[in-house]
């Protein structure tokens, strides 16, 4: 998958989970639990959805490292290569 | 015959207005069929009906806000179907969304004119009950938004951009139908009434939760929990477990809720007209906080009954409603006691406002690592605090202890959850 791949996929499965937030507003860099409020529940839906697109089995541990879209990228890089 | 009428969606509900019918006269329903969608100042709601029989008439329009108890449809059940309007074609299970398609015209003439047209929109566009409602909260005429989604539907995104344009030149007015006989006198009314939801919800949860300062005596009990146990169990349980089946330690605990109160009923139950009417069936209410404000604590049903894995799938279903804003009726209104967790938002206690007509709320605070002694050594466990706000007009303090203790036992033995 390519990066832009990869934000799209994010950015659709976010305005699933929080339909309220604006998505042209979001910092990449910034948590996501910190910027739109996102909890535990909203991040398992995140891993769940980037799971059954892709493939990509995420343990539960690596759940932090993809609570910004910037992180979810390289996350998900790592684990494909 | 029977009645449907405006149902009451929990204490703090006083009126509702009807954003759309799913079923039109003739229409087969049987119990638990979802048959319209209402607004209330928390969420827009699916109502379920809890009849079976055919619809025969539908007594408030699209749009219109009634008061609870207000009748809104007729329904003939088993055996007076006979008797009622005959039908040009067998009655279908109506479409979730009532496509756009023309009336069929009948084979033969109706006997008895059918009232069914009058109140059914045929023309109407698709639209999902979220665009429906974010119209109604930036006051938006559908009549005049162009849906992009598949088939025309109308979605949020295209009611946005809806209200951002300019105002179109006034749209051609949309007659309310006359519901009976003939009311050709009625002035056009508007098609929904705007609504500032999260001032209503304020007010809403205002009400309520005086209601219960004023007529609960609460009273307040604490206890810390050592989670240790419950969290390593949940740690690998979780990695055996597939992304899509993970649990969350929540889970754990609406269970545990759910199990204690076969322990101590009193905390199960509602208090109606004086007395203390304990429930068989436990329906936990979840907590949920709606980011833009505001909070709403629909039921999970039969928790007691239902394995970690399927209270999960209930609970990921609630929430991910609760965001969209749109939840059922029998969620909303039978909620047996309550389950409030902080946890995510970082405190570490919690002792909350009981809902009525419920009579007790268990509190989860964050789970933190805290010196705890044991078998005389000290050592790093994570702990919980776990409250409980009793009504005492239907348990006592010493009841309420006992009913902390058996949550605190039952997180001992996960693995039996």
């Amino acid at each position: 998958m390519t990066d832009d791949e990869i934000k799209a996929l994010f950015l659709r499965e976010l305005h699933r989970i929080a339909p309220e937030a604006e998505l042209n507003q979001i910092d990449p860099a910034v948590d996501l639990r910190e910027q739109i409020d996102l909890d535990s529940m909203d991040i398992l839906n995140l891993a769940i959805a980037i799971h059954e697109a892709t493939g990509v089995d995420i343990p539960e541990a690596d759940y932090p490292q993809m609570t910004s879209l910037n992180g979810c990228v390289a996350y998900l890089h790592s684990r494909a290569g | 015959m029977a009645d449907f009428l405006m149902p009451s969606l929990g204490a703090d509900m006083e009126a509702g207005t009807v954003l759309q019918w799913l079923v039109k006269p003739g229409d087969a329903v049987k119990r638990g069929d979802i048959v319209a969608v209402i607004d209330t100042e928390k969420a827009t709601i699916e109502v379920e009906i809890f009849q079976t029989g055919v619809i025969q008439k539908i007594l408030v329009p699209e749009g219109e806000k009634v008061p609870v108890g207000t009748l809104l449809a007729v329904l003939a059940v088993d055996g007076e179907v006979a008797a009622a309007a005959p039908e040009a074609k067998p009655a279908v299970r109506a479409p979730i969304v009532p496509a756009p398609a023309a009336p069929t015209p009948p084979v033969a003439p109706p006997i008895v004119p059918q009232p069914a047209r009058e109140v059914a929109a045929p023309h109407r566009a698709r639209i999902s009950p979220l665009a429906m409602r974010v119209a109604m909260e930036l006051k938006v005429d559908l009549a005049t938004v162009k849906g992009t989604g598949p088939e025309g539907a109308i979605t949020k995104a295209d009611v946005e951009r809806a209200a951002k344009a300019p105002p179109t030149p006034a749209p051609a007015p949309r007659v309310a139908a006359p519901i009976e006989g003939p009311a050709p006198a009625a002035p056009p009314k508007p098609v929904v009434a705007p609504i500032d939801r999260s001032a209503a919800m304020r007010k809403v949860i205002a009400a309520a939760m005086a209601r219960s300062k004023r007529e609960i005596p609460h009273y307040y009990l604490g206890n810390h929990i050592d989670m240790s146990k419950a969290m390593g169990w949940l740690q690998a349980e979780n990695l055996k477990r597939p992304v899509t089946e993970r649990l969350l330690y929540s889970v754990l605990l609406l269970k545990a809720v759910a199990l204690a109160t076969h322990e101590i009923p009193e905390m199960n139950g509602f208090w109606i007209d004086g007395a203390f009417k304990p429930s068989e069936a436990v329906h936990v209410g979840v907590a949920i906080s709606i980011r833009r404000g505001g909070l709403i604590a629909p039921a999970i049903h039969d928790v007691d009954k239902k394995s970690l894995g399927e209270i999960m799938l209930s609970l990921r279903d609630l929430v991910k409603r609760v965001r969209a804003g749109v939840l059922r009726s029998s969620e909303i209104a039978d909620a047996t006691i309550t389950v409030t967790s902080l946890g995510d938002n970082g405190v570490e206690s919690v002792f909350g406002v009981i809902y009525p007509p419920q009579v007790a709320l268990v509190g989860f605070g964050k789970i933190v690592e805290r010196p705890w002694a044991s078998g005389a050594m000290v050592g790093a466990r994570p702990v919980m605090m776990a409250s409980l706000s009793g009504d005492h007009r239907a348990s006592d303090g010493h009841r309420g202890a006992l009913f902390l203790a058996a949550i605190e036992r039952l997180l001992q033995e996960p693995e039996k959850l």
